[in-house]
């Protein structure tokens, strides 16, 4: 993985030190909370409900064991213990003090980790797929790319006082891990006839209120032209997006206002004026990068290993948890491990230090010391043998890390809801609990197979209730906190807005509407058919009817 | 208000005109663009110096045939997190290869200095909130950027961390920065 030089740590610490320098300008009462907030927001310290929230940075959702040790060590000094993996790939402390904020940005410096650009509304992380290298079905490893894409956007001069949030996406599989569709540019790449890469550029896409899937604005940009592109994108957007309304400031609306077609000729005729005389700069730095990326050494293994055929006959947990939770990897004789923060009743996407120390070593042992998280909220071990997952799912189950439930329906995608953030209107987490724990039989989660649960604690979309196959959305009416039920929404190559079913449901009702709405699915499906597309094949009425004749 | 440039004060001897008021002889005179547009016969014969102020919701490409005779160029930051004039900027001293001065005027804090020099502004009207050794220390703070930026009288360079690993570290526009601030 990518290695910081001189320049990214001097760049790094001396982001520290203008901080620090901010932090005590506020603490002595020089600098006002108007004009802090800007700042701090830029280096990811929001105020939230109860505390200060620490938002950091994970590039790409890559991680060595080092800094997932550093990130426990964090929650254990500045925090209770623990951390939340969001759906941006990245990592939240929820209590940290603010005077303790720069020696905490110093502490992640020291494992080249920075809280830059985590928030504001200026270009946020990166984010791919989460299988990025290691995927079997990839044209290529998008995390180079990922990292010119970090370092051109950090602190850029042009796009640090956007309309509002931009956050960019990029995959290099056909299957798209990476949700490019419902970002404000994804990025996917292809190879065109004569063997040569080139980018599919899509803009436009995104949730929160008003959800909407991206448009490709150019179908094969050259690998070489990207930056330049990306400017001329972000230039049409910095001067023509609305500021007027806060609501309305996203790409999506100023592509949908415009309409595809003069989206496209404005970014073309910016694109044409702009010549690019940095691309071989560009390029150098690109090839320099991604030499950090260079494959590990693998063994030549069989493609099939015994002792772990015999495992998977002989123990039925260990079948179910290899059935959901490891998945195909490019290399003969290695798997990916995906591994569930997830656990029964738990708080989706938190990990105890003591968990995350325990993830550490296990990549350091069975993984050439590589971690990624994932947008779902979960983690990955990208390169392990066949032949150590029987004894790596032993030391997952010990740790409380082996929930056999990725891709599955008690893997649910929900943000911090109104627990703890200061725009929700409902809470998100004792819902995620209350499905998780009705669904808790692994068998029955194993027997409905492929399903996606996201649950957002109001209209921003946090937990990507508009692309979950099952959607919950968290509203307040009149003080009491009741819950919109979407279906059919997806984050893939085929992505969809899910539609709203019918009126809402009261909280303690949640679960039940769950339950109708799988049990009708059960009744309907051919064969294997996933939910999505037994959905897609039937419609909403099966489901409306089961729903509310119920109800 | 003050002018900020080159790391000193000065004081501002323009004179703003609105779109009816009469042309002092030999005043520094900034207009608005579309005075500009409506007069630039009379006004290009004007025996002082010649800004214009762009709004920054106008295409600064409304100006492109006037700029050989303007020496000045007068961007608005409304509030500080209105970034728009940062693209007009860039737009002037890239594709329109401005090269005279360029002000930002409106809600300029210390802390988007360094933003707005690298985007090509060279001036920047200040109130007296600030100290010189705050508005230095802004620029100074962080002393590498991973995007090019505009050094007067030459155009953009390309990103100096990335000129410095290719082994071009007297590219870097920082050092030029530096050299003129510390002077």
């Amino acid at each position: 993985m990518y290695r910081y030089d001189e320049f990214d740590h001097r760049f790094v610490r001396e982001r520290v030190g203008q901080f620090r320098d901010q932090v005590e300008r506020r603490l002595g009462g020089e600098l006002s909370e108007a004009e802090f907030k800007p700042l701090r927001l830029m280096n990811g310290v929001y105020l939230q409900l109860h505390a200060y929230m620490l938002r950091v940075a994970i590039p790409y959702g890559t991680l060595s064991s080092a800094q997932m040790r550093r990130l426990a060590e964090i929650a254990d000094t500045y925090d209770k213990g623990y951390a939340h993996f969001t759906t941006r790939q990245n990592v939240q402390y929820n209590w940290p003090k603010l005077k303790d904020m720069p020696d905490l940005l110093d502490d992640l410096a020291d494992v080249e980790m920075h809280a830059i650009q985590t928030s504001g509304n200026c270009i946020r992380n990166v984010t791919t797929d989460q299988w990025a290298g290691v995927a079997a079905d990839e044209v290529a490893d998008p995390r180079p790319v990922c990292e010119l894409l970090r370092q051109w956007s950090s602190l850029h001069p042009e796009f640090s006082f956007l309309p509002r949030k931009f956050k960019i996406a990029v995959t290099g599989a056909p299957r798209d891990r990476a949700a490019v569709a419902v970002h404000d540019i994804g990025l996917r790449m292809h190879v065109n006839a004569d063997g040569a890469r080139g980018w599919e550029v899509l803009a436009g896409g995104g949730q929160g209120r008003t959800p909407m899937i991206a448009i490709t604005v150019r179908e094969f940009l050259p690998e070489a032209e990207l930056l330049g592109y990306l400017e001329a994108v972000m230039r049409v957007y910095n001067l023509h997006g609305r500021r007027d309304n806060k609501y309305k400031a996203r790409i999506k609306i100023l592509v949908h206002e415009l309409g595809a077609d003069a989206f496209r000729a404005q970014v073309e005729a910016e694109y044409a004026k702009l010549g690019s005389p940095t691309v071989d700069v560009e390029q150098r730095e690109l090839e320099r990068i991604s030499a950090y990326f260079a494959p590990p050494v693998y063994d030549e293994l069989d493609e099939t290993c015994v002792p772990f055929e015999l495992a998977k006959n002989e123990n039925r947990e260990f079948a179910w948890w290899v059935k959901s939770n490891v998945s195909a990897h490019k290399v003969s004789g290695y798997a990916i491990v995906n591994i569930s923060l997830k656990p029964t009743g738990g708080i989706p996407g938190d990990a105890t230090s003591q968990q995350m120390f325990v993830v550490a070593d296990l990549a350091e042992q069975y993984s050439h010391a590589e971690i990624r998280v994932t947008h779902r909220q979960n983690l990955v071990l990208p390169d392990v043998r066949l032949s150590d997952l029987y004894t790596l799912w032993i030391e997952l189950n010990s740790a409380e890390l082996a929930t056999a439930n990725v891709g599955l329906i008690g893997d649910i995608v929900a943000c911090p809801g109104l627990d703890y953030c200061a725009l929700a209107t409902a809470r998100s987490i004792p819902i995620a609990q209350d499905v998780s724990e009705r669904f808790e039989d692994l068998k029955r989660q194993h027997d409905i197979g492929s399903l996606t649960i996201n649950i957002s604690g109001c209209i921003n979309a946090c937990g990507h209730h508009h692309v979950g196959h099952i959607g919950i959305l968290g509203l307040d009416k009149k003080g009491e906190e009741f819950y919109q039920i979407t279906l059919g929404g997806s984050s893939d190559e085929n992505a969809s807005i899910g539609t709203i079913l019918g009126p809402g449901f009261a909280g303690d009702q949640v679960a039940d509407a769950i339950e109708t709405i799988v049990e009708t699915y059960l009744g309907l499906r051919a064969d294997d058919e996933p939910f999505i597309e037994t959905y897609r094949r039937v419609g909403a009425k099966p489901f409306k009817e089961a729903l509310y004749e119920t109800a | 208000m003050r002018l900020l440039k080159n790391g000193e004060f000065f004081e501002d001897t323009w004179l703003t005109l609105d779109n009816e008021e009469a042309v002092p002889q030999g005043a520094d005179i900034l207009v608005s663009a579309e005075r500009l547009q409506a007069e630039f016969g009379t006004l290009m014969l004007h025996n002082g110096r010649l800004g214009v102020v762009v709004a920054n919701d106008r295409a600064v490409d409304d100006i492109a045939d006037y700029l050989e005779v303007i020496d000045t160029v007068v961007l608005e930051f409304p509030s500080f997190t209105d970034g728009r004039a940062y693209s007009q900027a860039r737009k002037l001293r890239g594709s329109l290869k401005f090269r005279g001065g360029l002000r930002a005027t409106g809600n300029v804090l210390p802390d988007q200095l360094a933003f707005m020099r690298q985007c090509g502004f060279d001036t920047f009207e200040v109130n007296g909130r600030f100290g010189l050794d705050v508005w230095q220390r802004a620029v100074t703070a962080m002393t590498l950027t991973y995007q090019g930026g505009y050094v007067p009288d030459r155009g953009f360079a390309p990103a100096d961390v990335w000129s410095a690993r290719a082994g071009n570290a007297d590219d870097t526009l920082r050092s030029d920065f530096e050299e003129i601030w510390t002077a």
